[in-house]
């Protein structure tokens, strides 16, 4: 079965709402909340969870954090820095290709 | 169907006792961790894991399955017998529904059904709920973020019938993917997710988009690195020379004095959009072999007549 062609949105041309986010990835509004207040979650966030804004990076961040959490039993921070290694990991990835150097 | 032996997959004996399985999946799901594991096949490796521990950390899953499951081994054929699930009530807890229609042939057929559908435990079809929001990946070229490209995309999603039962089926999808998309970057898809229950909403589809591995260029955001070989002539006196770009070639001017690393900027000839990165060519200095007399002729005349010493200064 082929379906019509679907209506495609760039998520950080027009970012995610909380709601959008806490639905994506199958978690609460307050979960998303207790994480950004626990400081592992939006570098800057408002005062106001209504404006916060979500971008493809925060929500890649949302499900490393819930699948770290998840399998072993992570709290927000330990999973936080987990996060924050895995995006290090990547950056150092993506300088040694922009350097021609294979990652290996 | 193959049989799997779930088991096996966690490297415990049939007696484990549950916080045995739990250690055994951490140690597994630390091994085969996509984003670190060292494992060639370490997605994949993954999703069985996180079966297998779908299964065994659920009581009523393994009972079902040890019940069924004795005496077979893995990779053995396998049919389960009609309704080989009465009396039992499964949850889906841990995994979605969502992830879990990533699961095996095997899982969908004994469990499938059973998975929990909108958030809750089994429901009856007039349970509205909006179905669930789905995640992949899509793996692009380059030059599909410069110009945008059609794709096809295939997807598992849980499908719930009249009488609340779920099956896993299978759907292609066309998407356009619209240029100026970046390495990193999510689409999403509205309305095209699992499909809702009772007349609920359909859920979202957000595709990851991945570059395929570029032997010419790098990117890094919406900016695009390429390297360009350039003579010891070009970089030394300048020259104008062709280079190629994602979408076409252009015609750059070298300037003189260059050394291999200098980077040229081509301001907006990165991944379009507002604003559009920048392309940046990575100049090399690349040697001609002395292969012929002439060739050694050229370069003795060099060391002759230019005096220069690359190593001034490391005090040798």
């Amino acid at each position: 079965m082929t379906t019509p062609e679907p209506i495609v949105l760039l998520i950080d041309e027009t970012p995610l709402t909380l709601e959008e986010v806490a639905v994506s990835c199958a978690v609460s509004g307050d979960w998303i909340i207790q994480h950004v207040q626990a400081g592992v979650l939006l570098a800057n966030p408002g005062a106001d969870p209504g404006a916060w804004a979500f971008s493809s990076r925060d929500l890649q961040r949302v499900r490393r954090l819930q699948t770290v959490e998840r399998d072993f039993d992570a709290n927000p921070e330990l999973a936080g820095l987990v996060a924050d290694l895995l995006e290090e990991l990547e950056r150092l990835r993506g300088r040694m290709r922009r350097a021609g150097l294979a990652p290996e | 169907m193959e049989f799997k032996d779930y088991y096996q997959t966690l490297g415990v004996d049939r007696g484990a006792s549950a916080d045995d399985i739990k250690k055994a999946f951490r140690r597994q799901a630390r091994k085969y961790h996509p984003d670190v594991s060292k494992e060639p096949d370490a997605e994949a490796r993954m999703k069985d894991v996180n079966e297998a521990f779908a299964v065994l950390s659920d009581p009523e899953k393994r009972a079902a399955y040890d019940q069924l499951g004795q005496g077979y081994h893995a990779g053995q054929n396998f049919q389960p017998p009609p309704n080989w699930d009465a009396g039992f009530e499964f949850s889906g807890r841990g995994f979605s529904g969502a992830e879990a229609a990533d699961f095996s042939d095997f899982f969908s057929e004994l469990f499938g059904s059973h998975m929990a559908w909108g958030g809750g435990r089994r429901q009856g079809a007039h349970f509205r709920a909006r179905g669930e929001d789905h995640h992949a990946k899509i793996e692009l070229d380059l030059e599909d973020a410069y110009r945008g490209t059609l794709r096809s995309i295939s997807l598992k999603s849980p499908l719930m019938d009249e009488h609340g039962r779920v099956t896993v089926a299978e759907r292609n999808l066309n998407v356009r993917i619209p240029k100026g998309v970046h390495e990193g970057q999510v689409i999403r898809l509205a309305g095209q997710g699992s499909p809702g229950t009772g007349g609920g909403q359909s859920g979202d589809l957000y595709l990851e988009v991945h570059f395929k591995p570029n032997p010419r260029y790098r990117t890094e955001g919406r900016h695009v690195y390429a390297t360009l070989p350039v003579a010891p002539w070009e970089a030394a006196l300048g020259a104008a020379v062709k280079a190629p770009v994602p979408d076409g070639q252009v015609e750059v001017r070298i300037p003189d004095g260059s050394q291999t690393g200098r980077k040229l900027r081509l301001k907006g000839r990165g991944i379009p959009g507002s604003p559009p990165g920048d392309l940046y060519l990575v100049l090399e200095v690349v040697l001609p072999p002395a292969a012929s007399p002439k060739a050694r002729e050229i370069y003795q005349n060099m060391a002759r007549e230019m005096a220069f010493d690359p190593r001034q200064g490391l005090g040798v």
